[in-house]
């Protein structure tokens, strides 16, 4: 198989890159819950341990604040850590790590300490395995000043978004969404490298803009494609960076399409989505033909039984129906 | 062995010094917050002194400290300036932290002290990272970690003391236990009040000091050092202890007995080392004479240094939320 046309996972490329960071920098190294032996719950580092050794691939204890706190003061002693996180879910048990320490010691300690780590926790829902595994709180971390808030939703923003989130110097929260971990698309061999700064357009368009990131960027273009069959020319937008976010490239897009629909699996109250909302009404607000429309996850406790799942989450036809009733008003 | 200590005259003045400076330094605070010029929460490390001089006096250049929101006492013995320190505490960009942190939060990255942690418990993962990096890039350093009787309560504790017990990593756990976690007794919060089982428990070797006692203090800490440093995993060091004052400021101390204060300050550290010193004909009137009227000098320029410092400018109000680079 030639590299041009070699295809990939999500889950290949999240695990290349970890490769390649371990091989870069001896200063990496790898903490988790059964990320050696087991080889990952979602098999993401499966491998890395026969191949890098229990140095630098460390199967940790189910002590979630202990070994975050561990990254950060490794980070702050001269490492670069790389942490994993089962779900999301989980992270709420080193809440305390992430918020009172990683984020507050630059800016507390008059920027003598930086906090080079980075934090991948694998997020969403989809995968009916209920409330305590389903959720979309990165959008809480999005809240926080300090951190930087990755949510890659392509195979090639899973390949090399961490090599950037390792160079930046401050704490990066990466968040792999469970649903995307076998998508499989061809890696293009001229990319090396991808920035962690900027939104991008995924799909150009004219007559509205449909704004997600993650699952939710998927199902955009999944009702991207919908809309096109009845007419409707969506421009798409994959946030990528959920904090800081890209403002520049949403109000230019508002500009253009004077039509927005946010997608957000999380829930609606006080979500990221009521960010981007605001932002636009207080930047964009003139350049608007219709109101801003939002679809989020019902604000429930992700059921587990299928049908319930799928009625909690957004699903392309939600999307698709909004942006319609924002182009075509009844 | 060096685990005797060394018993001459310069080195016993030496402790008596750094414990009067430490205590001078927080009665110069305690002014300066009532003249409203020290604002916030003010963490008085009143009679526990023994416990940082005694242990830090251990550590090497190399060697690095997390410690607590108490920490003044620490910050000194470890040699950070008292004008930087009262700067800070003062709020002003010459702070060790450019007046971010306060009297809460002192970091210092020259001598290795990461930080003041204002979480209960918060910083024993910081201090278990931190020696992980030492462990990893082959530095023979020992992470000092300091923490109150509370921090016994939560689960960060357990978790890093096991995690340092299962990768043998080089802390040194000090437990200042002065009895009291804010208002809540010991005896109240814990099953078990012998903290150093709760160490073993780990498979952690633990011992337990009279806190007031500057010379166990020190021979324990130099101990516990020593066998960290020749690759024998983490230590425990319980120090028994008390807080004079408030737990801030201002508490009604209603959880305990003036009467019990004032036992315990007989037994302070300072009056207790100073009497043996002179027992043992080892201290002079002059000799403290001289340390007080030393430390009071340095102190005055700190108050002088930091009176004369400046605000940072508003415009700077978010430097450094996201750093540019790693500061080397």
């Amino acid at each position: 198989m030639s590299e041009a046309a070699a295809t990939l996972t999500y889950r290949e490329a999240c695990k290349q890159a970890l490769r390649d960071a371990l091989k870069a920098d001896p200063r990496t190294f790898l903490m988790g819950e059964d990320i050696g032996r087991y080889g990952g719950c979602y098999a993401v580092t499966k491998g890395l341990l026969e191949e890098f050794g229990e140095e630098r691939i460390r199967d940790t204890p189910l002590s979630e604040s202990a070994y975050v706190g561990a990254g950060i003061g490794a980070a702050m002693a001269g490492m670069r850590p790389i942490v994993e996180i089962m779900t999301v879910n989980f992270s709420l048990l080193a809440l305390d790590q992430i918020v009172n320490n990683a984020a507050t010691i630059p800016h507390m300690s008059g920027g003598q300490f930086a906090v080079p780590l980075v934090i991948r926790i694998a997020t969403g829902g989809g995968r009916r395995v209920a409330a305590q595994h389903s959720h979309s709180l990165e959008g809480w971390y999005a809240h926080i000043p300090g951190l930087r808030v990755l949510a890659p939703a392509t195979v090639e923003d899973a390949r090399w978004m961490l090599a950037a989130a390792l160079v930046d110097p401050n704490p990066v929260l990466i968040f792999e969404h469970i649903m995307l971990y076998n998508v499989e698309a061809p890696l293009d061999p001229a990319v090396t490298a991808v920035d962690i700064a900027h939104a991008k357009i995924r799909r150009a368009g004219s007559g509205v803009t449909l704004i997600g990131y993650g699952n939710g960027l998927v199902k955009a273009l999944a009702a991207a494609e919908q809309l096109a069959g009845e007419g409707v020319d969506a421009e798409v937008i994959d946030l990528r960076v959920l904090r800081p976010l890209d403002t520049p490239t949403i109000l230019a897009s508002v500009v253009k399409t004077r039509r927005v629909v946010i997608v957000d699996e999380g829930w609606r109250s006080g979500s990221l989505s009521a960010e981007i909302g605001m932002r636009i009404a207080e930047q964009g607000f003139f350049d608007l033909d219709a109101p801003l429309r939002r679809v989020c996850g019902r604000e429930v406790p992700m059921p587990y039984a299928p049908h319930l799942e799928d009625a909690a989450l957004p699903q392309p036809a939600d999307i698709a129906a909004a942006a319609r009733s924002l182009v075509r008003p009844t | 062995m060096t685990d005797k200590v060394r018993l001459d005259r310069a080195y016993l003045h030496h402790l008596l010094r750094q414990m009067i400076r430490i205590r001078r330094f927080e009665a110069k605070c305690v002014e300066l917050y009532q003249a409203q010029k020290i604002l916030g929460f003010l963490h008085l490390y009143d009679g526990e002194e023994a416990v940082s001089v005694g242990v830090i006096e251990t550590l090497g250049p190399g060697d690095a400290i997390v410690a607590t929101y108490r920490e003044h006492g620490q910050a000194i013995a470890r040699g950070i300036g008292m004008d930087r320190l009262m700067a800070e505490m003062l709020g002003k960009q010459e702070g060790c932290c450019r007046g971010r942190g306060g009297s809460m939060h002192i970091f210092d990255r020259k001598s290795r002290f990461y930080g003041g942690n204002a979480i209960v418990g918060g910083g024993l993962p910081l201090a278990v990272g931190v020696a992980l990096a030492d462990k990893m890039a082959g530095r023979n350093s020992v992470t000092a970690c300091f923490f109150g009787d509370g921090a016994v309560d939560e689960g960060e504790f357990h978790e890093s003391l096991n995690l340092a017990a299962i990768w043998q990593l080089p802390v040194l756990f000090v437990c200042e236990n002065n009895l009291y976690s804010m208002g809540m007794a010991l005896e109240r919060a814990e099953a078990e009040t012998d903290l150093g089982r709760k160490a073993s428990s780990y498979r952690i070797a633990a011992a337990s000091v009279d806190g007031m006692d500057i010379i166990a203090v020190e021979a324990a800490a130099r101990h516990a050092v020593a066998q960290i440093r020749a690759g024998n995993g983490p230590h425990f060091l319980e120090c028994r202890t008390y807080r004079f004052r408030a737990h801030s400021m201002y508490d009604a101390q209603q959880y305990r007995t003036r009467e019990e204060v004032e036992t315990w300050r007989k037994k302070g550290p300072i009056v207790r080392f100073q009497s043996w010193l002179r027992d043992n004909g080892l201290l002079q009137d002059d000799d403290i004479r001289q340390i007080e009227t030393e430390a009071d000098a340095e102190i005055g320029a700190a108050v002088a240094f930091a009176e004369a410092g400046t605000p940072e400018p508003v415009e700077e109000l978010e430097r450094f939320v996201m750093m540019t680079e790693v500061p080397a």
